[in-house]
């Protein structure tokens, strides 16, 4: 199991009040999953995404992590595996201005202990893999929304992570742009990496192969999805 | 070592990617920085100036001042106070070789101001009465003509020799020597109200000084010389001597001097006990020791006013980086979800203040050369003997002030950015 949770709650304190974000999420993704967490705004999801993603940390319940206990993991360690197991691709893209897109992809791999030399080489593979092999010179705000998102997955991809996070990806792109995204997700999993994908459009939800429901904090429903009726993406088009 | 080099890139880029607010953040440093290699240069430029004013008038000197005065203070007599305990058996006690074996000349002094008149110009100045043997003690250049001789001056013959600015100023075309000038004193200080000293006692120029400029705030021009007794009995109408100075025949020989002077007064005047003396023995070097710690003290001074200008460039710097941390949240944010550490956050940062500081040091410094090397060129045009010194100690306070502002500065808003939540960070609009 690559990751589990067992009953986690998060609190959060608003001006003295506190509010239960989560309620005891109990939750199992084996290595190689493609799941989407799906809910309305304000049901939890992206809060879910931020703890098992460890860009938060729950307020009491149990999570492991590729069989290790995280809540003894320091700042610094969380760090690590934020930049070495895990990638995340934002709805806003998060791209850094002014810098090109090699740069952009490049910018994790300053932070892990890889060889500086293979950096500039491993961020174009990564944009080769997205389809931007193209474009490494362009500065990141001359390109569309669409490619940001491709650029953003590249960064996410740079030191080969074991899950890919995806928060709303296609929530601020046009549904051509949205699509190529999608199947670029899809063609990761393909390739053995869990996916893990945050959406509120059923439409994105269907590409994955579960769908995990959550509503007030708890988990409602938890289902695969037959291949039969998944959405599959059509490859690359520009 | 590669990665420290990436970094530099990197904060580099980032800068110049915001050229008009680097520069600015970096101009209070620029300006503390110049700031403190001017003042420095400048004052190391003023005091080889005034030192090598005082060596002008000659070194070796010792000076004989009446009344007492402590070691490290002024003289008495400098407040304009007249104590009337040196007299000329002083002055032929001090120049016999059997008392004072090493020193090669002794002039006694007295100065008063008066009005020289030429036929219709006339010139209000000072004059210094003293011996014949006044070149031999300081150094005095003639232009034109001679100084008195050693028989002149003790005879009391009516001869004057003119400072450059006094002879310019009464024969403005014209050849002084040789022309008979009248010197009046003025009444305030004549006490030998005879018809002679009312109308000015008829002198003939034998000679004018060569240009010596501002010397210790005075203007060595601006003085005539006349034979001792001429200016002590005659003008003055005083018995005493206002200053006795001595030149000693070798630096080594100084300090023996000074105390075969004290000697000798003391048992002129029959004192037993040193802090009965009513008169004070200093050689140039205790004037120029005194004159160092002043302009010493002004240049520290006047540094911590630069070095104050720093630490309000260092304030500008905090400012802006904390402007720019508020900026840069989501920035913060997303590179901690990639994986970077608050170390590492804290370190870019820090980095990048370290490198406005120090860039801001470099371009100070050059700037401050610039500054200094003009000024050192507008000084010198203007006729001062004045060095173009940039220490060492200057350039290196000012960088090693300017990083460590850098550092000091830029901590609190690194450490506020390292500190910033993911999430919080990620979410801020």
């Amino acid at each position: 199991m690559l990751i589990e949770l067992k009953n986690i709650t998060k609190d959060y304190d608003n001006g003295g009040v506190l509010t239960r974000v989560l309620k005891g999420v109990d939750l199992s993704i084996e290595e190689g999953e493609f799941l989407a967490i799906m809910g309305p705004s304000g049901s939890g999801k992206s809060t879910l995404m931020h703890l098992i993603g460890f860009l938060d940390r729950p307020t009491s319940g149990q999570y492991l992590f590729d069989g290790e206990d995280t809540s003894l993991f320091g700042d610094d360690d969380l760090a690590y595996i934020r930049n070495d197991r895990i990638g995340f691709v934002f709805q806003s893209f998060n791209l850094l201005p002014r810098t090109s897109v090699l740069d952009n992809v490049a910018l994790p791999l300053l932070y892990s202990n890889t060889n500086p030399k293979t950096h500039e080489h491993r961020a174009k593979v990564a944009l080769e893999a997205v389809g931007l092999g193209e474009r490494l010179h362009f500065m990141s705000n001359q390109i569309s929304g669409g490619q940001k998102q491709r650029v953003a997955i590249a960064r996410a991809l740079v030191c080969d992570p074991k899950v890919i996070f995806a928060d709303e990806p296609t929530g601020n792109l046009d549904s051509k742009s949205g699509s190529t995204v999608m199947s670029i997700l899809e063609n990761l999993n393909k390739d053995g990496r869990t996916v893990i994908l945050v959406t509120h459009d059923m439409n994105v939800a269907m590409h994955a192969h579960r769908i995990v429901t959550i509503r007030d904090g708890e988990i409602i429903s938890d289902k695969k999805v037959p291949s039969s009726e998944r959405i599959h993406s059509k490859a690359l088009a520009e | 070592m590669h990665n420290f080099i990436n970094n530099i890139k990197t904060t580099v880029r980032d800068l110049l990617a915001r050229k008009g607010r680097s520069f600015l953040t970096t101009l209070g440093i620029i300006i503390g920085v110049a700031g403190v290699i001017i003042i420095i240069s400048l004052g190391a430029g003023a005091q080889t100036l005034v030192l090598s004013q005082i060596t002008k008038l000659g070194t070796n000197l010792v000076g004989v001042l009446p009344g007492k005065s402590n070691e490290k203070g002024p003289p008495a007599a400098v407040f304009g106070v007249q104590i009337k305990t040196l007299s000329l058996a002083d002055v032929r006690a001090i120049a016999d070789p059997g008392n004072v074996p090493n020193i090669t000349a002794v002039a006694s002094f007295v100065r008063g101001n008066a009005t020289i008149i030429y036929g219709r110009q006339s010139v209000d100045t000072t004059f210094t009465a003293t011996d014949g043997s006044y070149p031999r003690v300081q150094n005095a250049e003639m232009e034109k003509g001679t100084f008195f001789s050693d028989e002149e001056g003790n005879a009391g013959g009516n001869v004057v020799v003119l400072g450059y600015d006094v002879a310019n100023e009464l024969f403005p075309s014209g050849d002084p020597l040789g022309k008979i000038v009248k010197i009046q004193v003025q009444h305030n200080s004549a006490q030998s109200l005879n018809n002679e000293v009312n109308s000015g006692v008829p002198m003939r120029v034998i000679g004018v000084q060569k240009k010596l400029g501002t010397v210790a705030f005075q203007n060595q021009d601006d003085q005539v010389f006349i034979p001792f007794v001429i200016g002590q009995r005659q003008l003055l109408g005083i018995d005493y001597v206002q200053t006795i100075r001595a030149k000693v025949d070798s630096s080594t020989n100084v300090q023996i001097v000074i105390a075969d002077i004290t000697r000798v007064l003391r048992s002129q005047h029959h004192i037993k006990n040193a802090d009965n003396d009513d008169f004070s023995v200093r050689d140039l070097a205790d004037a120029i020791k005194i004159l160092t710690s002043i302009t010493d003290t002004l240049r520290i001074f006047l540094g911590l006013m630069a070095g104050i200008s720093l630490i309000v460039g260092g304030i500008g710097i905090m400012n802006i980086m904390l402007v720019t941390v508020s900026e840069r949240t989501r920035e913060i944010g997303l590179r901690k979800s990639i994986g970077a550490t608050n170390s590492k956050i804290r370190n870019q940062f820090l980095f990048e203040a370290c490198v406005l500081t120090f860039t801001g040091g470099i371009v100070g410094i050059i700037l401050g050369v610039l500054v200094s090397y003009v000024i050192a060129i507008i000084v010198r045009y203007l006729g001062y003997d004045w060095d173009f010194v940039i220490s060492i100690f200057s350039v290196v306070l000012s960088v090693g002030v300017s990083v460590a502002t850098g550092v000091f500065f830029g901590l609190y808003p690194s450490l506020k950015a390292s500190r910033l939540d993911p999430i919080v960070a990620l979410r801020y609009e």
